[in-house]
């Protein structure tokens, strides 16, 4: 296999991770509604989770990734109902507290490493078989699936329309009769229950991982994501997390100007497209899904509005 | 181990910064109700300005007053085209403009100014002072001056003049405010200015304090400045100018007890969990 052609199965898989990422991030903040600016500390969790796991404690692969997706809702769990005393902006402070601890407790502790981290996390392997990277996309884009699956699930339900009855108008939620604090820590639990799937992929297809991977800067780089696409969608998630894993390589030719480029696009972008690019407001999306009888109820439904083919 | 007194004045110090910094943030959070990231931008500005203008006059005095101008110009600006027409997105959307600005703005100053650490030093023009056998520096003397002298000010301001008036009714609905005769574009506006420039100060302060100015000095600030408003209440002006000065102590005397146990700019975030779990609406209560 020449060298190229490795490459490009890596940026598969860590698009395909940035992408389980965007989602949950999107389930917490788009569906339910709640500003979380900590996501990756629950990519932290997972990862982590995945690879004390299998180094300290033998546990094979496809033991350790359903183990470390469920540890990490737990912890989003516990954590989302101590911030559900929270409003708005207190929660997203909060959260970018959470993910300053988390990634302190990862630095300061023996057992997860210290500075140096966690190495020799072992690839997947099955029936003799050794996952290397062909065969780790299509394991990814099978979870991605999966995933997917989930959340066309979920958004469906009965469980979905109740999140974005709390994003609207939260109180007006509550006198309708739904136990809106069991229904934000479900929201929580979900998507940090993404994040700990994406966590363990990333583990084991790194196989090593220090605190610095799970830093707060990747958290707002999962939220550019999920806001650049269009909050709320998953088609937006996606197309997000696309664009912004390729950034890297798209804005190759600019060199030393990404990272100037790469805030001047958020800046224009919210102020000039403020539900993303493919948002249920944003005019792009209306442009491309607008039929010759013309679809006017986007807008004032909101995510109730299911365009055909994703 | 450095003497309690010694801690004390360098806790008050930063914390004075701290305080400084976080003033704005919360002037600006009390009208508008935006977490202002891009704060620490201006700061960061006001730093490099005041370095330049130090660099060229040798006079204190223009290279304060020139960062603060710079700083609440920069400020208008930054109201005027970013958040005035992004009030009644939902609140993420100014959110995310912030830190897209606060990203565009660092990596300027660093194609601007160079990736290096340039040095600020201004212990010389400030006459160090000596209190209960604690040695305080030119800039530690020169910080507390400023912060003194801000803060009157604001003080002054926020509730002795008509302007001060409107900021208050600005702060309690923008759009009742408004209806009563309160020019809420120019009062909002004149808020972006004054916060800023207050950052201004603080940029050259911090510089001087660790005689370092980088293009990245605001990234630490920026999120503990967040931390320091929640607990001081979001919008609550005084009750974050008292969080700021108290952050600053506890960090000071923790690092100084429990050493490398608990990374310095953490403590920040381990603070505010706490508090929240106890006082969810901040140590003074909200606006």
């Amino acid at each position: 296999m020449p060298e190229v052609g490795l490459y490009y199965y890596t940026l598969g898989i860590t698009v395909g991770i940035w992408m389980i990422l965007v989602m949950g991030q999107n389930i917490i903040t788009g569906y339910a509604g709640q500003i979380s600016l900590g996501h990756a500390a629950f990519f932290g969790v997972g990862a982590y989770a995945s690879a004390v796991l299998s180094t300290t404690y033998g546990v094979v692969f496809w033991l350790a990734l359903p183990a470390s997706v469920l540890i990490t809702a737990v912890v989003g769990a516990l954590l989302g109902s101590v911030s559900l005393r929270l409003r708005h902006d207190f929660l997203a402070i909060t959260t970018i507290g959470i993910n300053f601890v988390v990634v302190s407790v990862f630095l300061y502790s023996e057992y997860f490493g210290g500075s140096l981290g966690i190495g020799g996390i072992p690839l997947p392997r099955a029936m003799g078989v050794v996952f290397t990277k062909p065969l780790y996309l299509g394991l990814v884009v099978a979870a991605l699936g999966l995933a997917a699956a989930a959340d066309r699930l979920l958004k469906r339900s009965w469980l979905g329309l109740s999140l974005e009855a709390i994003r609207e108008e939260e109180t007006a939620a509550a006198a309708s009769g739904l136990n809106v604090s069991a229904l934000k820590i479900t929201a929580f639990a979900v998507g940090t229950g993404y994040a700990g799937l994406a966590g363990s992929l990333y583990a084991h297809f790194m196989t090593f991982i220090s605190p610095h991977d799970f830093a707060f800067p990747v958290s707002i780089t999962i939220l550019c994501m999920a806001v650049l696409g269009g909050l709320g969608t998953l088609r937006g998630a996606l197309v997000g997390a696309l664009l912004l894993g390729l950034a890297p390589e798209l804005f190759r030719f600019l060199r030393d100007y990404r990272m100037l480029t790469y805030g001047a696009l958020l800046v224009l972008l919210m102020r000039y497209l403020p539900s993303g690019l493919l948002g249920d407001a944003s005019p792009l999306w209306q442009r491309l899904i607008t039929r010759p009888r013309g679809v006017r109820g986007g807008v004032a439904y909101g995510g109730a509005v299911d365009p055909p083919g994703l | 181990m450095i003497g309690f007194w010694q801690q004390l004045i360098n806790g008050v110090t930063v914390g004075s910064t701290y305080a400084l910094i976080a003033l704005g943030l919360a002037m600006v959070y009390g009208v508008l109700r935006i977490l202002h990231i891009a704060h620490a931008g201006v700061f960061t500005l006001g730093a490099y300005v005041g370095l330049v203008l130090h660099a060229r006059t040798a006079s204190l005095p223009t290279a304060f007053l020139g960062a603060m101008l710079a700083c609440g110009v920069a400020g208008v600006l930054i109201q005027r085209w970013l958040y005035r027409p992004l009030l009644n997105q939902p609140r993420i959307v100014p959110l995310i403009a912030s830190i897209g600005l606060f990203i565009f703005m660092e990596d300027l100053f660093r194609l601007l100014a160079g990736p290096y650490v340039l040095a600020f030093r201004l212990d010389a023009e400030v006459r160090p002072l000596e209190i209960a056998g604690a040695a305080v520096t030119g800039v530690q003397v020169m910080t507390l001056i400023v912060t003194a002298v801000l803060l009157g000010a604001v003080w002054l301001l926020v509730g002795k003049t008509w302007l001060g008036l409107g900021w208050r009714a600005a702060a309690q609905d923008l759009g009742m405010a408004a209806a009563v005769g309160v020019n809420a574009h120019r009062v909002v506006a004149l808020n972006f200015a004054f916060g800023s420039a207050v950052a201004g100060a603080a940029g050259v302060l911090i510089g001087a304090l660790y005689n370092a100015v980088y293009p990245t000095m605001g990234s630490v600030p920026a999120y503990k400045a967040l931390a320091v408003i929640v607990l001081g209440g979001l919008g609550n002006v005084w009750g974050t100018v008292v969080a700021g000065v108290l952050l600053g102590l506890v960090e000071t005397f923790l690092v100084g007890i429990v050493g490398g146990l608990l990374p310095r700019d953490s403590i920040a975030f381990v603070a505010l969990i706490l508090m929240l779990l106890f006082r969810p609406t901040g140590l003074f209560g909200e606006r």
